[in-house]
């Protein structure tokens, strides 16, 4: 499993990047990196109750694609997207009181860590049946086709996804009908505890999104540039009304699956490998050896992305509660008939 | 079976009405399209879409692999994005599979984002025994979609049903399942030339009685309406309901007719531990327990997988002589064995 785990090659991307891009990289990462800190922090101070699936490793994924994605373009998420959220433009307050169960979270505190909605954003979720968005996915890239927009739906899952009946079933029927569906598995190798290879006969997963005969990319997804470089081959093919694309980024959990894992199945020894992989780290130290950033640029985001929390920190310790009242409203659309 | 209006009515089967709903839905409105496995090519394992696929295109009448989840899930996203999906599953016993769809994600995406997401999907199926097709074809599932808050469930029992429900179930922001018992699709009836949609908030009464209430739905209506005339020849009037909406359930025309014939006796498909039944008979408790003269009796299905064997199925099944006994146990007679 560690065979991208070796020293990064700067990927030829990066000879045409300029400062405000690289800064721009930064401080998307830096952004969902300090976001998950304090959420770490809430949690343990009891003002975040539940799951917590913290995304921090993983941030090169996020930062690599999100920007690249149009307004009118969907979102399929996971259940670890508060990364992908907070750069589709959610905002940092809605999805702080989305974790606080406040009302003005942005699924009205029904929702929590796991199910982010913004609709307004084509941001659908915050799905935690793992591989179940999948077919979600399909069908907004159906709706999108069948109408003649030419939207891409962006499908984000694991690699614990890829086991799933509903992984296979999706990918056959995206690929038979040509759905312009960019498929994203986020491959950091463990399934809750189960690491990738006690659970999978065949660890190279983007060979069985092949087998149904679409187009495949394997990236190294702690590299920004490269996930980048690869989502923007992808979206271009999809755009072109080449059927469905499939990306797999091969990344790391930095820390526990989620607040209840005491990480039983997975040495220290190998976290501490792989954080010397750190997407943060590796892009910074590139983009300052080329010059693109310098030693104060971090520092400045570091600060304006901390007030950029604390205001969300604020925004929903200011919140209130949804009346009880309200139970159940939205079950159905109309009142009373739950 | 004519709607009492004044247009001429016309004879047709249970199977044509729900043709001719799939075909107006999909004449009067391009966002629906029907998709599902053998919907096309084949005309539906049920011939339901027979010649629909020639009407409108492989667009919108889509064959689908067999893949319940994928197709439904890709139902649920298509209609959050502004279609109007029919999805058919063969059977329910194959919409199991498609469970954690219609579970975690139809009924639940508009409650779980505060509001935002709205799954306007119509998902049909098949339902019930009686064609010797055996336990994994034959089981009448229907209480477990009526369980799920978020869902509308409706058994159109009736030909006028099967014409009209679709067209409102397809005007609703939510997801609504239509189950359709494999045993009426060749049921032969008058239709009126101008049926369409209809009403699916409120049971029906389908023989006025006053001696004691029937209450069926689906493919149990037909057997209560037989009991209901062999009653008669022994001088006991019962009244029929056809529940029609299986979620949710019309307590008032419920408690209106049992608080006037003061017995109850409920006929389900369904298994009886933890059944439709049991609710419905809970509801009586609740509302009218002490209207009651005698102890709400129900006839099931057995508590066995459906056997292939048909004395086994006919014997598994609720039966219009089961039925009469249950009727004449709460009028303290009897029964005729």
């Amino acid at each position: 499993m560690n065979h991208l785990a070796s020293g990064p090659e700067p990927s030829p991307d990066f000879l045409q990047l300029d400062r405000n891009e690289a800064l721009s990289l930064l401080r998307s990462m830096v952004r969902i990196r300090r976001f998950e800190e304090k959420c770490a922090e809430l949690y343990a101070a009891g003002k975040i109750r539940g799951f917590l699936h913290l995304y921090i490793g993983e941030e090169a994924i996020a930062a690599g694609v999100m920007p690249l994605l149009d307004a009118d373009d969907a979102i399929v998420s996971t259940y670890r997207e508060h990364g992908h959220a907070l750069l589709r433009g959610v905002p940092p307050g809605a999805v702080m009181a989305e974790m606080f169960g406040k009302v003005q979270g942005c699924s009205r505190g029904r929702g929590g860590s796991m199910h982010l909605f913004d609709v307004s954003k084509r941001f659908y979720g915050g799905n935690a049946i793992v591989a179940g968005g999948i077919p979600i996915a399909l069908g907004l890239a159906l709706a999108d086709k069948m109408q003649g927009r030419r939207h891409v739906t962006a499908c984000l899952f694991g690699d614990g996804a890829v086991a799933e009946g509903e992984f296979h079933e999706s990918m056959n029927l995206a690929a038979l009908w040509k759905l312009p569906v960019l498929f994203l598995c986020e491959n950091n190798q463990y399934a809750m505890g189960t690491a990738i290879d006690r659970y999978e006969s065949e660890q190279n997963l983007a060979l069985k999104a092949q087998s149904y005969r679409m187009g495949v990319e394997r990236v190294d997804g702690m590299d920004v540039l490269a996930v980048r470089a690869a989502t923007r081959r992808g979206l271009e093919l999809v755009r072109g009304g080449g059927g469905p694309w499939f990306i797999e980024l091969v990344t790391y959990r930095f820390r526990a699956h989620s607040a209840y894992d005491p990480e039983l199945y997975r040495s220290k020894d190998e976290v501490k490998q792989w954080r010397k992989r750190d997407p943060i780290v590796l892009f910074e130290a590139l983009a300052s050896e080329r010059g693109l950033v310098g030693p104060d640029d971090k520092v400045v985001i570091e600060q304006e992305i901390d007030a950029e929390v604390a205001a969300a920190v604020a925004f929903a310790e200011a919140g209130s509660l949804e009346p009880v009242g309200d139970l159940t409203k939205d079950v159905c659309a109309s009142r009373g008939t739950p | 079976m004519t709607n009492g209006t004044a247009a001429p009515a016309r004879k047709t089967t249970y199977r044509e009405a729900v043709r001719a709903a799939l075909r107006e839905a999909l004449r009067s409105d391009e966002r629906v399209f029907l998709m599902g496995e053998d919907v096309g090519r084949y005309g539906g394992s049920y011939a339901c879409s027979l010649g629909l696929l020639e009407e409108f295109g492989p667009e919108r009448v889509r064959d689908t692999p067999l893949s319940e989840a994928a197709f439904v899930g890709a139902g649920i996203g298509a209609a959050m994005a502004g279609m109007r999906p029919i999805v058919e599953i063969m059977t329910v016993n194959f919409s199991l599979l498609a469970l954690d769809q219609i579970l975690n994600n139809a009924a639940t995406l508009r409650h779980m984002s505060g509001g935002q997401v709205g799954v306007p999907l119509v998902i049909r199926m098949a339902t019930g025994a009686g064609r010797q097709v055996a336990a994994q074809h034959s089981h009448s599932l229907e209480n477990f979609y009526a369980h799920i808050p978020g869902l509308k469930v409706l058994a159109p029992a009736t030909i006028e049903d099967a014409r009209g429900m679709l067209a409102t179930a397809l005007e609703d922001p939510d997801p609504v399942i239509l189950f359709e018992h494999a045993m009426l699709y060749p049921v032969e009836g008058e239709l009126a030339a101008d049926a369409g949609a209809v009403p699916i908030d409120r049971a029906a009464i389908r023989r006025a009685g006053k001696d004691a209430t029937i209450i069926a739905y689906g493919g149990t209506v037909a057997k209560s309406l037989a009991a209901a005339q062999t009653l008669a020849e022994r001088g006991v009037d019962a009244e029929v309901i056809d529940l029609r909406t299986l979620r949710p359930l019309d307590d008032d025309t419920i408690v209106a007719s049992v608080t006037r014939t003061r017995r109850a006796v409920i006929v389900d498909e369904g298994w009886r531990t933890g059944s439709l039944a049991a609710e419905v008979c809970a509801r009586i408790v609740e509302k009218a327990f002490y209207d009651l003269d005698a102890p709400i009796a129900r006839v099931c299905t057995e508590e066995v997988p459906i056997p292939y064997a048909k004395h086994l199925e006919e014997a598994a099944l609720p039966q219009p002589a089961k039925i009469v006994d249950a009727v004449l146990g709460t009028m303290g007679e009897a029964g005729h064995g």
